[in-house]
């Protein structure tokens, strides 16, 4: 049981030491760009210009975070107030159809609500924003589906009996139980909104996708290398940082 | 309210309510540059023809009368099936007569300038439209879910849904649409990339079900080498999911290119930095996933005394795979396939953009260019494409398998 428990933790500190790493080289690379420029240029002689020096890194960085950030909060909000409605007795009625349109409105490819989304609505940041939103409330919502009826009936039923009011049950009880689950919920979503965000730059917007497209369309395949590792370092550390969240979290949940 | 038998209906009929009202119907633009003016649904049912006000008085008005009386109707079996006639009856009139209405504004346009080109006008869908079209989807499949059918009846109910649009399209109702009209400029293109989407995802799943179904199976198994194996198996697969596919593909473009340059054997057999070859490579990796995991989950959810028992009837470690733990392990499976198989045909779109075709070239072809019919028509083959494949996995797996 200790060797188990040690093991556990060890592989925890591991973990960590991972998103530590991977976080480092993220920043080196965002930052360090510029030394890596004799790099690129052996690599590719034939390229004038093997960095992408349109924009810094650093501001696409931000520019793409804030969209993933901004879309990723109101998807939380709307997919767990959605969620909550759904499993009080008031919306019990609506859950059917709300599973119905979580799990066909999963099957959309997200590139296509925001194919959608920026013909209708115009180009710039509002457009993707709102796309990412829309489409990062379904696996939210579901996750808070699921989370909440995960809870098991005593500990509603001890709520009730101390008295606690329905407030209470639903942050104190039902949502503190259901957190883990719902907080997979948004990491799905959090990681799909930083690829989709990546994809809008084929209309411009600013985000790190930028130098892919750039790239792409001019034939710089060391452009398309930065825009890409940046990204893939980016959504594998903000998942490794959640994965950490989530186990923090069980951790504090069972000390309580 | 206590008379309101039905408040989820009631919702629905009033969102469609208001987005009829408050929201155009079609959009209509003497040509492509001009930004389209709104025409709402009166509008649209005040000027038509006689035979046209007619039948939308019937597709459109009836249902939806009936619809709003329903919401005071106690939810039964005889409800349910009137809801699904309704909104099926008036998804069809919304369609049809969106379809009429844009001939009557193209032969009032070509009455006004015979010499002009009537192709350049442009009738769209307008917010209205799409609103209401989902909703009656919605309430039809809310309806026939409620019905409680088996899985068959189910699917062949939401297609009987779905079929009068499908006859609308193919009676050549809907061609004055501009949706269609992008359509007729590029039929040939058209085609070619529905087939080319089609061939992306079967060499993309297909690869990925040969590795990863064996190895699923092969991480249930105790062995030294699995068991040490198990865990970067999963955590590597995690990773390729978690990277965006613009990046994957992206990422594997350089050293393709690099192969391609270095050993020309292989640019000729069609491997080369840009195109089908890493689109279906990251594709694959992508779909591995799901299916490694669900296969394994599959197995591992048979109850281990069942698999015992069968081993105690004297089966042989064979048998008790083909005869116990695969038929107990399907429907797992096919959930995973179904995962993958959709993500899949989602993800190809993104391909278009390293030249692998498809139809996101079509999609990013109408991005680029603003026009939101051209995206529309490189994006709902998508979106058709993979509801149809999962409503059919989704049957399957709850028909096949456990008895």
């Amino acid at each position: 049981m200790i060797a188990l428990t040690l093991r556990k933790s060890m592989r925890a500190v591991e973990q960590d030491r991972l998103l530590w790493a991977v976080l480092a080289l993220f920043l080196l690379l965002v930052f360090g760009a510029g030394w890596l420029k004799p790099l690129f240029a052996s690599l590719f002689p034939q390229l004038q210009r093997p960095l992408y020096d349109h924009d810094s890194f650093a501001s696409l960085v931000l520019a793409h975070l804030q969209i993933v950030v901004l879309s990723s909060i109101a998807a939380t909000v709307v997919g767990v107030s959605a969620g909550v409605f759904a499993t009080r007795a008031a919306g019990r009625e609506f859950r059917p159809l709300i599973e119905t349109l979580v799990s066909a409105g999963q099957t959309f490819p997200p590139v296509a609500v925001l194919a959608v989304a920026i013909p209708l609505i115009g180009f710039g940041v509002a457009p993707a924003l709102i796309a990412l939103a829309l489409y990062g409330v379904l696996p939210i919502l579901q996750a808070t589906l699921a989370g909440v009826e995960s809870v098991p009936a005593p500990a509603l039923e001890a709520a009730e009996g101390l008295g606690l009011n329905r407030w209470q049950r639903l942050f104190g009880v039902e949502l503190a139980l259901a957190a883990p689950v719902i907080l997979a919920g948004v990491r799905t979503s959090v990681i799909i909104n930083i690829g989709t965000a990546a994809i809008a730059s084929t209309v411009g917007v600013k985000t790190l996708g930028l130098p892919i497209i750039v790239g792409l369309s001019g034939f710089n395949t060391a452009y398309v290398i930065q825009g890409a590792v940046l990204v893939g370092l980016l959504a594998v550390a903000v998942d490794l940082a959640f994965e950490t969240l989530q186990r923090r979290l069980v951790r504090w949940q069972s000390t309580r | 309210m206590a008379w309101v038998k039905n408040r989820v209906l009631l919702v629905l009929v009033g969102a469609g309510a208001a987005a009829a009202a408050g929201l155009p119907f079609l959009t209509h633009a003497p040509n492509r540059l001009v930004l389209g003016t709104g025409i709402s649904l009166a509008a649209t049912i005040a000027s038509s023809a006689e035979a046209a006000r007619a039948w939308a008085l019937a597709t459109i008005a009836a249902p939806a009368l009936l619809l709003a009386a329903s919401v005071f109707v106690r939810p039964g079996r005889a409800a349910h099936l009137g809801v699904i006639v309704c909104a099926t009856v008036l998804l069809t009139g919304f369609v049809s007569l969106a379809g009429i209405h844009a001939a009557q504004l193209a032969s009032i346009a070509n009455e006004l300038a015979p010499g002009a080109n009537p192709d350049i006008a442009r009738t769209s869908f307008g917010g209205s439209f799409w609103i209401v079209a989902v909703l009656s989807w919605l309430t039809a499949s809310d309806a026939i879910a409620r019905l409680g059918l088996k899985p068959v009846s189910r699917l062949l109910a939401t297609a009987a849904v779905v079929a009068p649009v499908l006859i609308c399209l193919a009676a050549g109702w809907l061609d004055q649409l501009s949706l269609l009209k992008e359509y007729a400029h590029r039929a040939d293109a058209f085609s070619t990339a529905l087939r080319q989407h089609a061939e992306i995802v079967v060499a993309s799943v297909v690869p990925s079900l040969v590795i990863g179904v064996p190895l699923g199976i092969a991480s249930t198994r105790d062995s030294r080498w699995m068991n040490a194996m198990r865990t970067p198996l999963f955590a590597g697969l995690n990773v390729v999911q978690t990277i965006p596919s613009i990046a994957l593909f992206a990422l594997l473009l350089a050293p393709l290119a690099l192969l391609a340059a270095r050993v020309p054997m292989l640019g000729r057999l069609g491997i080369k930095g840009v195109g089908l070859a890493p689109a279906v490579i990251a594709l694959t990796l992508y779909a591995l996933l799901p299916i490694v995991r669900s296969t394994a989950a599959g197995i591992r959810q048979v109850p281990r005394p069942v698999v015992d028992a069968a081993t105690g009837m004297g089966m042989s470690p064979r048998q008790v795979f083909w005869k116990v733990e695969a038929p107990l392990a399907f429907p797992v499976f096919a959930a995973g396939l179904r995962v993958a198989t959709v993500q899949t045909i989602g993800m190809a779109v993104v391909a278009a953009l390293i030249g692998a075709g498809g139809l996101g070239a079509i999609v990013f072809q109408g991005l680029l260019g603003g026009a939101l019919d051209l995206v529309l028509l490189g994006v709902l083959p998508v979106v058709a494409m993979a509801l149809v494949v999962d409503a059919v996995l989704a049957t399957l797996a709850s028909s096949i398998g456990v008895r």
